[in-house]
């Protein structure tokens, strides 16, 4: 066991990760899954949830959201829409997010399906830039 | 003959277009360098994108019979084309080398139906002055690009794609050589070109998928238009910048020339002058002198 996995998250804009880890916890769009060193090869597109990934004891968290992930030869390959740290995250906005989705998700009725999806997508969103934002304080 | 005063207001003149000149260089070097390090930051997504698309094509396209709509060659005659240039002029040839490719596109293109999408208001400018039927401009927006101006407009292509409004996408922008040399590229955009997708590539890799491979696909073509269109409009950034410099340093290195002769000029008639007065002097005192001798 003395393999340990390159993680690499990269957005459109900017390489976010490029680091060494033991084991990472990936958002999938069907549910969490966790990768150890020697998984198998895997795709999967990405959900709305947080990444968390070990290095040693470290444990470092990210907000993410869309895109997809790569598991192969103990690679594992992030190509994600968004992704924050912690400290990145405008906690102001994110809560202005979540109440504009709240309120348009408890106002609804003449809204359409789609500007529910959109609203339950945005709140999704916005609860997991919360959640991260407290971590690592 | 110019008189001392005109030659003197002229250098100035050229003196302080010399100063406007060489702090529009200065700026565009600068957010030059800015605009090739977001090129560089963007690269690993792109190219991961692009690896993960040629897998997922050679194993999910692997199966024909109902391939992604966006994969899908159709015959139908109606051409749209996306026309990238800059807001502003003084770039040199900049945005005159796309105007003029898309034109000679347009032209030779047999499609009868063709239609426009222009980012930039130069691009605007001229073919709507020229009567050609603009589906959609976006302008003013380049000095904050981000990646949510390529998405905007990578989605609105791909809804009249899957809306069988277009039957192919073209994108014509200038790609970034270098500092000196941009080049006007044209790049079919829709339907998503087979060998860009990787057909045919031999390594596939056996990965389980979640969900299918065929709806990872899905997922993954939408998000690689619009990765293509980030990538032209941040290249046709650079672009830019690089020409406006190198046409900056051009004219501020002709105002120097210009001025090193104005000041030749200058300093000739400024001696002509004082000879011609010394003339008048010694003349003068020469008349005297006879006149008193007389």
């Amino acid at each position: 066991m003395a393999e340990r996995l390159t993680l690499e998250l990269a957005t459109p804009t900017r390489l976010v990760v490029a680091e060494t880890a033991d084991e990472v916890v990936v958002p999938g769009i069907e549910g969490y899954f966790g990768v150890l060193p020697g998984h198998a090869a895997f795709l999967t597109t990405l959900g709305t949830g947080e990444i968390m990934y070990r290095a040693g004891r470290d444990e470092h968290y990210l907000a993410v959201s869309g895109g997809f992930a790569e598991v192969r030869n103990d690679k594992v390959i992030i190509l994600a829409d968004t992704a924050e740290r912690p400290e990145e995250i405008d906690r102001g906005r994110a809560e202005r997010a979540r109440e504009r989705a709240e309120r348009r998700l408890s106002g609804r009725g003449v809204e359409e399906a789609v500007d529910y999806a959109r609203a339950t997508a945005a709140l999704a969103r916005a609860m997991i830039r919360l959640q991260t934002a407290t971590r690592g304080r | 003959m110019a008189t001392l005063r005109d030659i003197r207001r002229r250098i100035r003149s050229v003196e302080s277009t010399q100063k406007i000149t060489r702090a529009m260089k200065l700026v565009a070097a600068a957010k030059l360098r800015r605009a090739q390090e977001r090129i560089l930051a963007a690269r690993p997504y792109a190219g991961k994108m692009a690896e993960l698309l040629g897998n997922l094509v050679s194993s999910a396209g692997a199966h024909d019979e109902a391939p992604h709509p966006l994969l899908v060659q159709r015959a139908g005659p109606r051409r749209q084309v996306v026309i990238i240039t800059a807001d502003r002029g003084l770039a040199g040839a900049f945005n005159s080398n796309i105007v003029r490719r898309a034109r000679d596109f347009i032209r030779q293109s047999s499609a009868p139906d063709v239609t426009l999408v222009v980012v930039g208001r130069k691009g605007r400018d001229f073919f709507r002055r020229r009567g050609f039927t603009i589906k959609r401009d976006m302008l003013g927006f380049w000095d904050r690009l981000a990646y949510g101006h390529a998405v905007e407009i990578a989605d609105f292509l791909m809804r009249q794609y899957l809306d069988a409004e277009v039957d192919e996408v073209h994108l014509i922008y200038n790609e970034f050589r270098s500092v000196a040399v941009q080049r006007p590229v044209l790049e079919q955009l829709l339907p998503i070109p087979r060998a860009e997708a990787g057909e045919g590539r031999a390594t596939t890799v056996d990965y389980l998928y979640e969900p299918s491979p065929e709806a990872i696909l899905g997922d993954l073509l939408p998000r690689h238009v619009r990765t293509q269109v980030f990538r032209a409009l941040m290249e046709s950034l650079a672009g830019e910048y690089g020409a406006r410099m190198t046409a900056m340093e051009a004219a501020t290195k002709n105002a120097k020339e210009m001025i090193e002769v104005l000041t030749i000029q200058y300093n000739k008639a400024r001696q002509e002058k004082i000879t011609k007065e010394l003339l008048d002097i010694v003349g003068g005192a020469e008349a005297l002198k006879q006149g008193a001798e007389a």
